[in-house]
C-alpha cells in the first residue's frame, strides 16, 4: 500500500513539474504586450503602440521568453528597473494584497449577509 | 445583533473606498525612474563601438564616478547636452561612457567628429535592448554611477547647466 501511496505521489509531483515546464514554454508574448504600459504613450500598452520604447520592450520580452524566463520572472525584470506603474496588473505583493482580497471579502461579505437575511426571513 | 453587524460591515466598506480613493488621488502620478536610483548596476555587456570587445561592469569599477550617457545621431537633445559632456570630460574624477542608441555607425561617428568625442568609451546599443538594462525610456538619458555600481543620479532629458553644476558638486564631494 505504502509502495503505491509513494508511486502516486511520485506520478503527481512529475505530473505537475510537466505542466510547470510546459507553461513556461508555452507563454504568449502578446499576453505580457498588453500587460505592459507604454511609458511614453498616451493609453496605450506596449502591445498596442509601435513607439521606440514598446519596440525595445517587445524585443526585450521575446528574448526573456527564448532564454526560458516565465512570465513573473519577465514583470519583476522590468518592475525592477521601471516601477511598477510599467504593468497594468500589479504583481501580489504586501503593499497590494488588500486589493487583491477584498473583492474576495466582498463576496464572503455579501453571501453572509445574504444567507443571515434568508435566516432571518424564514425565522418569520 | 444581525443588524449592527451589517451596519458595520457597510461603514467599513465605505471607510475603506474612501480610504483607498483618497490614497490613490493624493498620489504624484507623474511618471519617473527615481526608484533605480540606489540599484546596483549588474551583467553589463555591451558591444564596443570602435573595438572588438565588450564594456561591462568592471570597466565602470576602475573610475570614481562613472556617468553614462545614451545618445544618438538623430537625437536633437543630445546635441544641446554635448558641450556640457565635454566639459564633464575634463573632470578627473568622472568619466562618460557613452552608449550610442539605435544609430547608424557612419552617422554617429560624424556626429562625433563634429561635435566633439567626450566619451572614454563609446558602446553600442544597436537594437536598444542594453538601454532597458539601465531603466531607459528615451534619449538622451544618463545615469551617474560610484564605483561600487550604485545608481546615484539619474537624468532624464538632455544634461543642461544646472545637471552640469549638480554632477560636478556630487563628483568634488567625495
Amino acid at each position: 500500500m505504502r509502495i503505491i501511496i509513494t508511486l502516486l505521489i511520485l506520478f503527481n509531483l512529475s505530473f505537475v513539474q510537466s505542466v510547470a515546464q510546459a507553461e513556461k514554454f508555452s507563454i504568449n508574448p502578446n499576453k505580457i504586450f498588453k500587460n505592459l504600459r507604454c511609458l511614453i504613450c498616451q493609453g496605450q500598452s506596449v502591445g498596442d503602440s509601435n513607439s521606440e520604447f514598446a519596440q525595445t520592450i517587445k524585443l526585450v520580452v521575446k528574448d526573456q521568453i527564448k532564454e526560458g524566463k516565465s512570465e513573473k520572472e519577465i514583470y519583476e525584470f522590468l518592475i525592477e528597473k521601471y516601477g511598477e506603474w510599467i504593468v497594468y496588473k500589479p504583481l501580489f505583493n504586501k503593499v497590494n494584497f488588500l486589493l487583491w482580497l477584498f473583492p474576495y471579502l466582498v463576496f464572503v461579505a455579501g453571501g453572509t449577509i445574504i444567507i443571515l437575511f434568508l435566516k432571518k426571513s424564514n425565522n418569520h | 445583533m444581525q443588524k449592527k453587524i451589517i451596519r458595520t460591515s457597510i461603514i467599513l466598506t465605505i471607510i475603506f473606498i474612501i480610504g483607498v480613493f483618497f490614497i490613490g488621488l493624493s498620489k504624484d502620478k507623474t511618471y519617473d525612474t527615481k526608484d533605480l536610483i540606489g540599484q546596483k548596476i549588474t551583467k553589463v555587456q555591451i558591444k564596443h563601438f570602435f573595438e572588438n570587445r565588450k564594456i561591462s561592469e568592471k570597466d565602470f569599477k576602475k573610475n570614481g564616478f562613472t556617468l553614462i550617457n545614451f545618445w544618438a545621431s538623430w537625437c536633437a537633445p543630445c546635441r544641446d547636452e554635448h558641450p556640457y559632456l565635454l566639459k564633464l570630460s575634463n573632470e578627473k574624477n568622472l568619466k562618460i561612457i557613452g552608449v550610442n542608441f539605435k544609430d547608424k555607425k557612419s552617422r554617429a561617428k560624424n556626429f562625433l567628429d563634429e561635435l566633439g568625442n567626450p566619451y572614454a568609451e563609446v558602446a553600442s546599443d544597436k537594437l536598444g535592448k542594453h538601454s532597458v538594462t539601465f531603466g531607459i525610456y528615451g534619449i538622451p538619458e544618463s545615469l551617474l554611477i560610484d564605483k561600487d555600481l550604485i545608481v546615484v543620479k539619474k537624468f532624464i532629458g538632455p544634461i543642461l547647466r544646472n545637471d552640469y553644476s549638480l554632477i560636478k558638486n556630487i563628483i568634488e564631494k567625495k
